[in-house]
């Protein structure tokens, strides 16, 4: 099994986040993590999805979401030719005795606190799956409360955008 | 009110000349029998006429369905329709067969329609059916008031969702504006590419609001280019290949008849020197007496069918999937051929087995394309020489042909009951057939000549699918003789329809193969569980109580029933029942059920181990 990332372009339509969490759980693929939001144009979504998988069955993931009549177009982003980041929410123990060296943590990672109560922080990172583990391991010792992620998303390096040929389509009728 | 932009929208101009009765008068004024393809401007209509102009102006013809809450302001409209058909039939699920029937019919796009919740999930088997074997099908249904939706309201069922994984495509409209572009999409899909189920799910609220048809209506689908063109080189590729072979076999399928490439395969046949295979969904496609066909691959294949595949060298796949009904165990399928496959639908290439050279496109296309890059081949190199081949695929037709023993019970062979009947009834009808022994044998047993003879339930296995979708083939081909081949078991499942068929004159014969159990069921006990037949036993003959005597019950459906149960009948029987040409016929066959489908793979096992009829399996090394 090997991680693939794949950027989904979808159309921004009701239902279509559906469709594609269905095929994976019908045709039995993994989804590792999955992201959506808009994108520069308000006719095209954008689903990241990270999967699990051996380099046939993505063959198969790939021609099966191109099937379904509202994805515009898939492009799987190679980790090396792509920026690839996650977002982390951690609430940490931090009372006085400990909160210097929670927030030394914090700067060395270059991630932020967005909220703080008496006995515990809240600590906002991004970064790489590797990066957000490395925080997650050094806060450890101090006690971690509550943890939410996101899922990955991700963009190509240098100046190719891959909606630009997509919106072509989305405005020429078929 | 109607605004009429067109000036070829006026009663006079286009409607035929009727005498002006009341009810004619009475439709001069209604908008909806207007014969008008083109409303470029738009006119007020409410969303349920928009519904049915929207149905006319795509060319449906026919619909199928029943009426029900959510779905009662289109029926009012439809009632006014001269151009659409509407056939009430008695379940939604044999709508959707009929729809089906229609489509393999004609080759147009079937259309069914019913109300929500129960209504709408009656339709499921017929969708997820037409899905697997890429029937070409829109259905209507309607939906709860959008402010209802999500509510749990009244016959509320989210059919969009619950067919998701079984159509290639579903729509919820809400807004009454978006009716006729959806249904021009809907259609637009069903009928491209791979064809395929499309629903169309339509609030009630949507249906009775005010809105403007216009028509034609643009199809914004950026999602959607099926690809028809095949890759040249890919194509060059294959005829060097198909050039070369020493043991070449082409494996058509469904797809070839769905292409319409039935001539262009029989000159790639004839150019190529190939054996032939045709699969379950491609029976007819390529005529039975053709000399190089071998007749159908698979688990109830012919054993030079099975062997010519597991043997050969190169396999041409044509519009056909692998399937593990067909490829047996996959890991030991066809171990020394080169694959070339070639399907309209690139997640087929691939799926199953490894294609060497993938072909994307129409089937029509590629094997257009394909014969003058053969005939080069064959012009710059010769043609290969097939003797050795050829013979080895002789000696395996002389010595394993299709056949069966006779029955020792005193009942009728169903063998030769298929047999007769395919003879009697000739390659012009169209045979449609239930899922189970009867269809092993209907498919094995009937000599076919053409695409459309055979229609069937493939992919999904669907019982109950034939006395629905022969009556849709009835309605879709009235010409032609419709025989349902079906089993006491299926028949039993959909045999409402034969009211429908006695009230709307559609004359269909059905053949009930009975054996008095679910015989392909009784088949795996007897060879599999000990004999330990649980649950198969289904008492429609045989000395047990008859329940229901099929001829009985035909007539309480205003059809004539027959019985046959003595094999010097057989042939009279099957003549009596094809003068009757003013209502439906049953013809109850009581058939011994021991009566087994031979040759058999069994599942999951390696084709080599095909068994020409029980405990005997071919001994391969003697050829090799």
């Amino acid at each position: 099994m090997s991680r693939h990332t794949l950027s989904v372009l979808v159309e921004n339509k009701p239902g279509v986040l559906t469709r594609v969490a269905g095929l994976f759980a019908r045709r039995a693929f993994n989804i590792h993590s999955l992201a959506v939001g808009p994108t520069e144009h308000d006719e095209i979504s954008r689903i990241t999805v990270v999967v699990d998988v051996d380099e046939l069955p993505l063959e198969q993931v790939t021609k099966q979401l191109n099937k379904l009549i509202n994805i515009i177009k898939i492009v799987e982003l190679e980790p090396d030719a792509s920026v690839q980041r996650e977002l982390l929410l951690v609430k940490v123990r931090a009372d006085m005795s400990i909160r210097s060296h929670v927030l030394e943590v914090v700067d060395l990672f270059r991630a932020h606190v967005v909220d703080v109560a008496t006995d515990a922080v809240t600590i906002e990172a991004t970064g790489n799956g590797a990066k957000l583990d490395a925080l997650l391991a050094a806060l450890e010792p101090f006690g971690v409360r509550e943890i939410v992620q996101s899922g990955t998303v991700a963009i190509g390096r240098g100046s190719r955008s891959i909606t630009d040929r997509a919106l072509e389509r989305v405005s020429r009728p078929a | 009110m109607v605004q009429d932009q067109q000036p070829t929208a006026t009663a006079g101009a286009t409607r035929p000349p009727t005498p002006p009765t009341p009810s004619a008068q009475r439709a001069g004024v209604t908008p909806a029998d207007v014969a008008r393809t083109v409303v470029a401007h738009g006119e007020a209509v409410t969303g349920a006429q928009s519904i049915v102009r929207s149905l006319e102006a795509v060319g449906a013809k026919v619909v199928f369905g029943i009426p029900g809450g959510t779905i009662l302001p289109t029926y009012d409209p439809l009632m006014d329709s001269t151009k659409l058909r509407h056939i009430l039939v008695r379940h939604e699920q044999g709508a959707g067969h009929a729809a089906e029937g229609y489509a393999y019919a004609t080759g147009e796009v079937g259309v069914c329609m019913a109300t929500s919740g129960p209504g709408a999930t009656n339709l499921v088997t017929a969708l997820a059916d037409a899905n697997m074997d890429s029937v070409p099908l829109v259905a209507i249904t309607g939906q709860v008031g959008a402010s209802l939706i999500g509510t749990d309201a009244f016959q509320e069922a989210d059919i969009v969702g619950i067919t998701l994984p079984v159509t290639k495509h579903n729509f919820l409209v809400t807004d009454p504006d978006d009716i006729p572009r959806t249904i021009a999409e809907a259609f637009h899909i069903a009928r491209t590419g791979r064809p395929g189920p499309v629903l169309v799910d339509v609030a009630k609220s949507a249906q009775q609001a005010m809105t403007t048809f216009s028509w034609p209506q643009p199809v914004e689908l950026p999602g959607y280019h099926p690809v028809t063109k095949p890759h040249a080189k890919q194509v060059r590729e294959a005829a060097r290949l198909l050039a070369t072979a020493r043991r070449p076999v082409l494996y058509v399928g469904g797809g070839a008849v769905r292409s319409g490439a039935a001539a262009e395969l029989r000159r790639l046949v004839d150019a190529s020197g190939a054996a032939v295979v045709t699969t379950l969904m491609a029976r007819g496609v390529l005529p039975d007496d053709h000399p190089q066909h071998l007749g159908m691959p698979g688990m109830h294949g012919t054993v030079p069918a099975v062997a010519a595949l597991q043997k050969a060298d190169l396999i041409v796949a044509l519009g056909t999937r692998f399937d593990d009904r067909v490829t047996g165990k996959v890991s030991s399928f066809a171990p020394h051929a080169t694959i070339v496959h070639a399907d309209i639908d690139p997640a087929e290439i691939g799926k199953n087995r490894r294609a060497d050279v993938p072909i994307v496109g129409d089937l029509r296309e590629v094997i257009s394309d394909l014969l003058p890059e053969l005939e080069r081949e064959h012009a710059q190199h010769g043609k290969p020489d097939l003797a050795a081949w050829w013979r080895q695929i002789d000696d395996w037709r002389e010595t394993f042909p299709l056949g069966y023993t006779a029955t020792d019970d005193g009942h009728l062979a169903p063998q030769h009951v298929i047999t007769r009947l395919g003879e009697i009834a000739g390659p012009e009808a169209i045979y449609v057939a239930g899922v189970g022994q009867h269809q092993m044998w209907a498919a094995q047993f009937i000599r076919y000549q053409r695409p459309g003879q055979w229609v069937n339930s493939g992919g999904l296995g669907t019982m109950g699918f034939a006395v629905p979708a022969a009556m849709g083939a009835k309605v879709g081909d009235p010409d032609r003789t419709v025989w349902a081949i079906d089993g006491d078991g299926c028949f039993q499942m959909t045999n409402q329809e034969l009211a429908t068929c006695a009230i709307n004159e559609i004359p269909i014969k059905v053949a009930v193969i009975n054996n008095s159990s679910l015989g392909m069921v009784r088949q795996w006990q007897t060879l599999f569980y000990e004999s330990r037949y649980s649950n198969t036993d289904l008492h429609t003959g045989h000395g047990t109580v008859r329940i229901p005597d099929f001829v009985t019950l035909a007539e309480a459906y205003g059809c004539v029933g027959l019985r046959c149960e003595s094999e010097s009948d057989v042939d009279d029987t099957i003549r009596r029942a094809m003068e009757i040409d003013d209502r439906p016929v049953v013809v109850d066959f009581t058939v011994s059920r021991d009566a087994m489908v031979w040759p058999m793979v069994a599942a999951g096992v390696s084709n080599d181990e095909i068994q020409y009829a029980r405990g005997i399996s071919p001994a391969w090394d003697r050829e090799e």
